[in-house]
């Protein structure tokens, strides 16, 4: 007799741990054939509002932390990420219908992208900041700095273009609340236990799962929240809604691109240097 | 008394007002030429005075179509023209405005109301090198970081304030020239004259038409400009409130934005601190051009155990301060820009009052005729006072204590803003630890309000987005290249 399995319960991601909804509501996750794969937690607002307090909460310690060090923990999710490639890939077959030679690729490229954004943890000041030669007595410095908290509504892409978005906020120090694809949520939350496991801080990334138009109005008007990717955003309107309630707090916003780019192709500098920001520092120069 | 007065009796200086030539009225600047605008034409006043300098056009919307129109059709040859001539086009701009330098300084004073000494000293050589920083930029901006070919956006709508009108449209102008883009440009309506001068003087340098057309109107004109369909980037330099108006209008478009807005930034001083050169640093970052600056030091954060001896030795500083005519070469601190303004000031000074702070202003003669604030401080500040958390934006300062480093960096934070601020010490490495955790664009140390076109400039915030100025500063101007 075949042996009954054990079966995973798909829970939010909020402050390194991974907490039920407070809701107690979830919805049907279905494969790629319209068949049931599981539950996923149905976030709620409360829900959103704890994962902004855990991603400013974690905020001072990571962005603090050396470039160096946030490098190293970049990396560390790319080799945790790597030993668990089996299971990524059959996730992606499950939930996309894919072939199980193009979910590897995927995750092979999964990996390698972290690999390279963890390499510019200490590179990127270099390249966006400079010292300027003011007409005067006076170091000038300009550096950049992470904006702060970063709300991200993920794309389809359950881990590459996840991994494309997220990657580029956290590793130049902020920390981020991310909506799922709600087409494509497990695989987000599968990316949360690699995470947590990856020795970075709780509450650097926080993962959401239940309905995009629901959660991510409340991310864009949310007063503690420094800016927003609406990278998954396919409804026209719901992002114009989106960008019209970030601007209470001005928010930086990162438009939604005309369709989902190809996340194989080497990223562009813009995706780190969208939650940045510049400071300049003077100081006189004198005996 | 540290209040007693020791100021010197100088006999009055004013500059010549001979040199400026103010004409009856002024038309819009469209397509090269000076025409009639359809809207209700009003007049800039010389707030020193009260006097009417001028009568002004008001762009209506289909004056601001004409200026986006004529913007674009220029767009298609001066986006292709090599850099290393519209280079040629800003090097002429800037070697114009040294030649009229005094001209320029002499007409802001009188429109604006800010002494002649800050005008002829700061505003217009900084206009000067803006142009000249960024003529330079146009032939090499492959090697500007941002990619290997990039693109001007196309046709720019810029609307900036009457509180640096001729150095704002540089910062405006001359980037986005540089850049292959064109712009029309409104100037506030208290302070067109520079902007309309400034159009004369793209006509001395032979501009090609259309690449820089200014129009003169209220907050219609500006929103009319910027709602334009054919606009590509948005650059706004004003009030926070307006900043969010703005970047609600453009939600859902293509339109790229660049908003420099409000501030309330904080002015720490430390127990070690050179304690002379800080009082001056404090009088120049509040009551250089009369409070009205974005970036203005408005909250003074000193530390308690020094504030009882910064207190006596800053009034002592402020009384020497001279206060009247702009063109008085010996003026300090000039006029408040309207009457509009002198209003607002007067009413936070008064919730001031009423929250319970101690207000203290210099004892000095006021003009009759004109607006005028004498320059204040408020002792006994908290965090919660409305003197503390809003920007003033006239000669107000605002004075609160700590004990610890950690203490003032909460305070210093502890506002929507985040444009400026400054620290003053002897200790490197307690400059260094501020400036790390000070979360706003610009940090001076040990020294304040200090602008250089080299230098990018730009809020973190509320204080909004995007950067003017050094190799950052172009990054608001252009797109990568295909």
């Amino acid at each position: 007799m075949a042996r009954v399995d054990v079966r995973k319960t798909y829970k939010l991601y909020i402050g390194g741990a991974f907490p039920r909804s407070e809701s107690g509501h979830s919805f049907e996750v279905l494969d790629a054939k319209g068949r049931f794969l599981a539950n996923a937690a149905r976030a709620t607002r409360k829900d959103a509002r704890d994962a902004v307090a855990a991603a400013r909460k974690a905020f001072p310690g990571w962005s603090g932390r050396t470039a160096y060090n946030r490098g190293q923990v970049v990396y560390r999710i790319a080799e945790v990420l790597e030993t668990r490639r089996d299971q990524f890939v059959a996730e992606l077959v499950r939930s996309e219908g894919t072939s199980a030679a193009k979910a590897g690729k995927y995750v092979d490229a999964a990996v390698d992208r972290l690999v390279w954004y963890a390499g510019w943890a200490d590179k990127i000041a270099q390249v966006v900041g400079n010292q300027n030669p003011v007409a005067g007595p006076y170091f000038n410095l300009t550096s950049p700095e992470p904006t702060g908290v970063v709300a991200v509504v993920a794309p389809a892409g359950p881990l590459l273009g996840l991994v494309s978005v997220v990657a580029p906020i956290i590793v130049t120090g902020n920390t981020a609340v991310v909506v799922a694809s709600q087409t494509h949520p497990l695989t987000a939350i599968t990316l949360a236990e690699v995470m947590a496991t990856s020795d970075l801080p709780g509450g650097v990334v926080n993962i959401l799962t239940g309905p995009t138009a629901e959660i991510a109005p409340w991310l864009a008007s949310h007063m503690d929240v420094n800016a927003i990717d609406l990278a998954g955003v396919t409804d026209a309107e719901l992002a114009t809604s989106l960008e019209v309630a970030a601007a209470d707090n001005l928010k930086r916003v990162r438009r939604a691109p005309a369709s989902e780019p190809d996340w194989l192709e080497t990223p562009a500098l813009a995706a780190m240097t969208d939650f940045l920001e510049s400071k300049t520092v003077w100081h006189p120069i004198g005996v | 008394m540290p209040t007693q007065s020791t100021t010197f009796d100088y006999a009055p200086a004013p500059e010549s007002r001979a040199l400026v030539d103010i004409k009856a009225s002024y038309g819009l600047f469209i397509d090269g030429e000076f025409v009639d605008g359809h809207g209700d034409a009003f007049k800039s006043i010389n707030p020193a005075t009260e006097e009417t300098l001028a009568e002004i056009s008001e762009a209506d919307d289909a004056d601001v179509d004409r200026a986006v129109k004529a913007a674009r059709r220029a767009f298609r040859s001066w986006s292709r023209m090599p850099g290393s001539e519209r280079a040629k086009y800003l090097y002429r701009i800037a070697r114009i405005v040294q030649e009229r330098s005094r001209e320029l300084a002499i007409l802001e004073s009188i429109d604006n109301g800010k002494p002649i000494k800050e005008s002829r000293d700061v505003d217009v050589p900084i206009v000067a090198a803006h142009f000249f920083y960024h003529a330079g930029w146009a032939d090499k901006l492959e090697y500007a970081g941002l990619g290997a070919n990039p693109q001007p956006l196309g046709v720019a709508a810029q609307v900036i304030p009457w509180n640096f009108p001729l150095l704002m449209l540089a910062w405006k102008i001359a980037p986005a020239l540089a850049c292959g883009n064109t712009v029309v440009l409104k100037p506030a309506e208290t302070t067109p004259l520079t902007a309309l001068l400034f159009a004369e003087i793209c006509q001395q340098a032979d501009l090609p038409p259309g690449v820089v057309n200014i129009i003169t109107g209220a907050g219609g004109t500006g929103q009319a400009l910027i709602a334009h369909p054919d606009v590509d980037k948005v650059a706004f330099t004003g009030s926070t409130e307006v900043g969010k108006a703005i970047a609600r209008s453009i939600a859902g478009t293509d339109k790229k934005a660049t908003l420099e807005l409000g501030g309330k930034a904080a002015n720490i001083v430390f127990d070690d601190a050179p304690i002379d050169q800080a009082v001056e640093g404090i009088v120049d970052g509040i009551f250089f051009n009369q409070g009205h600056v974005c970036c203005a030091g408005s909250r003074l954060l000193v530390q308690e155990s020094i504030a009882d001896d910064l207190l006596d030795r800053l009034k002592r500083r402020m009384s020497t301060l001279r206060i009247g005519d702009p063109l008085d070469k010996n003026t300090d601190v000039g006029a408040i820009n309207s009457g509009e303004q002198l209003k607002r000031i007067r009413e936070l000074s008064e919730v001031g009052d009423a929250e319970g702070a101690e207000r203290w202003e210099v004892a000095c003669d006021l003009p009759t005729k004109g607006f005028w604030f004498p320059p204040t401080i408020f002792t006994g500040v908290s965090q919660a006072h409305r003197i503390a958390r809003e920007e003033i934006f006239g000669p107000v300062l605002s004075v609160l204590t700590f004990r610890t480093p950690a203490e003032a960096v909460e305070k210093a934070n502890n506002t929507p803003y985040g444009l400026s601020a400054g620290v003053w010490t002897d200790k490197g490495s307690r400059i260094l630890f501020m400036a790390d955790r000070l979360r706003a664009g610009v940090v001076w140390a040990n020294t304040f309000n200090k602008f250089d076109p080299t230098s990018p400039f730009g809020g973190y915030k509320e204080s909004g987005y995007g950067r003017e100025g050094g190799r950052q500063g172009l990054a608001s101007y252009l797109k990568a290249g295909a």
